[in-house]
């Protein structure tokens, strides 16, 4: 018995070979949400609807903002049109706030899914292949989802920081959207986190447009093969979109309007006291 | 006369489960270019037995494309290079002359590896055993034309049923997702009449069951190259798309809210 017997240890190894656990029993009977929410296909449907909410918010968020090649009077029209919507049925600025909560809802879930899927697929996942894997379909943007998405939520704090709270950016006049953007591109290091976010936006956008279909379980012969130009299409323009706001900045093609700013400042009640805010009610009048 | 190589191989060795593994160099002379992987294999085996070394484990049985037994990873790919075929209907003209071919066991949690190439693919079972069956009582065949199936369901029907459980579209993605194995199993029933009772406890027991032992899709298609069937992921999506009702119907159909 010096020497084990290789047949003899494979069959034991065989017999004795029960099927592994790796996620555990799957949870089940709970309030049917929480039931659903809690299996993988369940956490990818949450995933994408939270996923079309953001996809509808960028869409919209670039279109908008595309005022600003009108001027800051439009701009800044927008802006307020935005807090006055559905205004008398809501009082001002409740419907904005709702989109708020929503969109605030679909970005936490949406992220809570994505951890928790990470995890279990690292479960599933212990070994690599020790000669590599040679990919044949994956891309680029599908196997880069994590780290995208990191960017993109990083990016939207300060995003927020910056543009919706002005902590980060100095020069903050509430209700002035075009001064206080001209100002923050300005600063080329934000235009470039700007521009790479965005780039990075535009790579999860790409991927998550195309799985989304699959994961909603939308599957047609009739409109398949149009997934992946929708997906490339609808890409390309959030991406491009937004990525001429800092370059116009930075070429001069959008300028300050100090006007503008201090017609804010009087209309706002933060005028600095040596403005001279007669001369607006003026036009006005 | 058929054109030979010499090639390099590294082959992943390891005695029993629970003992590590690496990958050893063989060099393999005058193989025919008409031979299959395994033909190929099967020569270093006698040479290695002729040796007296212990052959290298790996699992086959119809040679022919059918029985799924003899997966493996060939130069990072699930089934070597060549699109919509087994490892063993892989023929050595696929390779070049002086070629270092790298030979690995699938990889993932729920294969662990039983010995060398052999992986314990019980899992699958687990998932069949859950759904993948019509409750029928046996008796005489019944007259076929009394069900008359679509002729668009019978094919995408049969096109699933295409699958051959070798486990390929796990070892093949990123995620170890079992999600093309279990969705083939899934839809070539709940596309038939013959899968309509049992529909919604079939998608719910499986999937359920599936999640127990494999990670998530996320949509990279990796899978449906690699299958040696060449099944398409748009089942994937249609597994989906019952799963999510099934989870709503059932309680439905069980009085419960
Ligand atoms: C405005 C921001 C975002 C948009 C528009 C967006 C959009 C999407 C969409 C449409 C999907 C596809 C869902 C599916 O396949 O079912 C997706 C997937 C994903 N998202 Fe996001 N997302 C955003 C932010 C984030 C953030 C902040 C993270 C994480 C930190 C993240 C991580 C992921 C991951 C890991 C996936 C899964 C990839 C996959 O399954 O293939 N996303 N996203
Ligand atoms: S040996 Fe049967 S499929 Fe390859």
């Amino acid at each position: 018995m010096d020497e084990e017997d290789p047949v003899a240890a494979t069959q034991q190894d065989l017999s004795s070979a029960p099927t592994p656990v790796v996620n555990g029993r799957t949870k089940r009977r709970s309030r049917w949400p929480l039931e659903f929410y809690r299996s993988g296909i369940g956490k990818k449907w949450v995933m994408a609807v939270s996923g079309v909410m953001l996809l509808g918010y960028v869409l919209f968020h670039m279109l908008g903002n595309l005022k600003v090649y009108f001027g800051a009077e439009d701009l800044n029209h927008y802006g307020e049109w935005l807090r006055e919507l559905l205004v008398p049925f809501f009082p001002r600025t409740v419907t904005l706030w709702l989109l708020r909560i929503g969109l605030t809802a679909a970005f936490f879930l949406h992220i809570h899914a994505a951890y928790s899927l990470t995890r279990m697929n690292r479960r599933a996942t212990p070994e690599r292949y020790a000669g590599g894997r040679d990919y044949v379909a994956a891309n680029f943007a599908s196997r880069s989802m994590r780290w995208t998405g990191i960017i993109v939520g990083l990016y939207v704090l300060f995003h927020l920081a910056d543009l919706t709270w002005g902590t980060a950016n100095p020069g903050y006049v509430r209700g002035d959207t075009y001064n206080n953007l001209v100002n923050s591109f300005e600063r080329w290091p934000v235009a470039i986190i700007y521009i790479v976010a965005n780039l990075a936006l535009g790579i999860h956008i790409f991927h998550g447009t195309w799985s989304l279909f699959q994961s909603l379980g939308l599957n047609n012969p009739r409109f398949n093969e149009w997934r992946t130009t929708f997906a490339r299409g609808f890409a390309a323009l959030v991406t491009v979109g937004n990525l001429t706001f800092p370059v116009s900045v930075l070429a001069g093609v959008i300028e300050e309007e100090p006007r503008v700013r201090e017609q804010v400042q009087c209309e706002t009640g933060v005028a600095p006291p040596d403005l001279d805010c007669a001369a607006f009610e003026d036009v006005e009048g | 006369m058929s054109k030979t190589l010499n090639l390099t191989l590294k082959v992943w060795r390891q005695a029993r489960a629970a003992s590590p593994g690496a990958l050893e160099i063989y060099d393999v002379r005058d193989i025919s270019e008409d031979m299959s992987f395994l033909e190929m294999l099967d020569i270093l085996n006698d040479r290695l037995s002729g040796e007296g070394k212990e052959p290298i484990a790996f699992e086959h049985d119809c040679r022919e494309g059918i029985c799924g037994s003899c997966g493996m990873m060939i130069n990072g790919q699930a089934h070597g290079p060549q699109r919509g075929t087994a490892t063993c209907q892989l023929h050595m003209r696929k390779f070049a002359d002086g070629d270092t071919i790298v030979v690995e066991p699938w990889r993932a949690a729920a294969f662990p590896v039983v010995k060398d190439l052999v992986v314990n693919r019980s899992s699958l079972d687990r998932i069949v055993e859950a759904g993948g069956y019509i409750t029928v009582s046996a008796g005489a065949a019944p007259e076929a034309n009394l069900t008359p199936v679509p002729k668009d369901a019978s094919d995408a029907a049969f096109d699933a049923a295409a699958c051959i459980g070798c486990g390929a579209c796990v070892a093949a993605c990123p995620n170890s997702a079992g999600q093309l194995f279990t969705a083939a199993k899934l839809m070539h029933l709940n596309l038939l009449p013959q899968g309509q009772p049992e529909r919604w406890q079939r998608a719910e027991n499986m999937v359920d069951t599936m999640e127990e032992y494999f990670g998530s899709c996320t949509n990279h298609g990796e899978c449906e190259e690699a299958c040696p069937k060449s099944i398409s992921i748009d089942y994937i999506a249609l597994m989906n798309k019952d799963y999510i009702k099934a989870k709503r119907k059932n309680r439905k159909l069980s009085g419960q809210r």
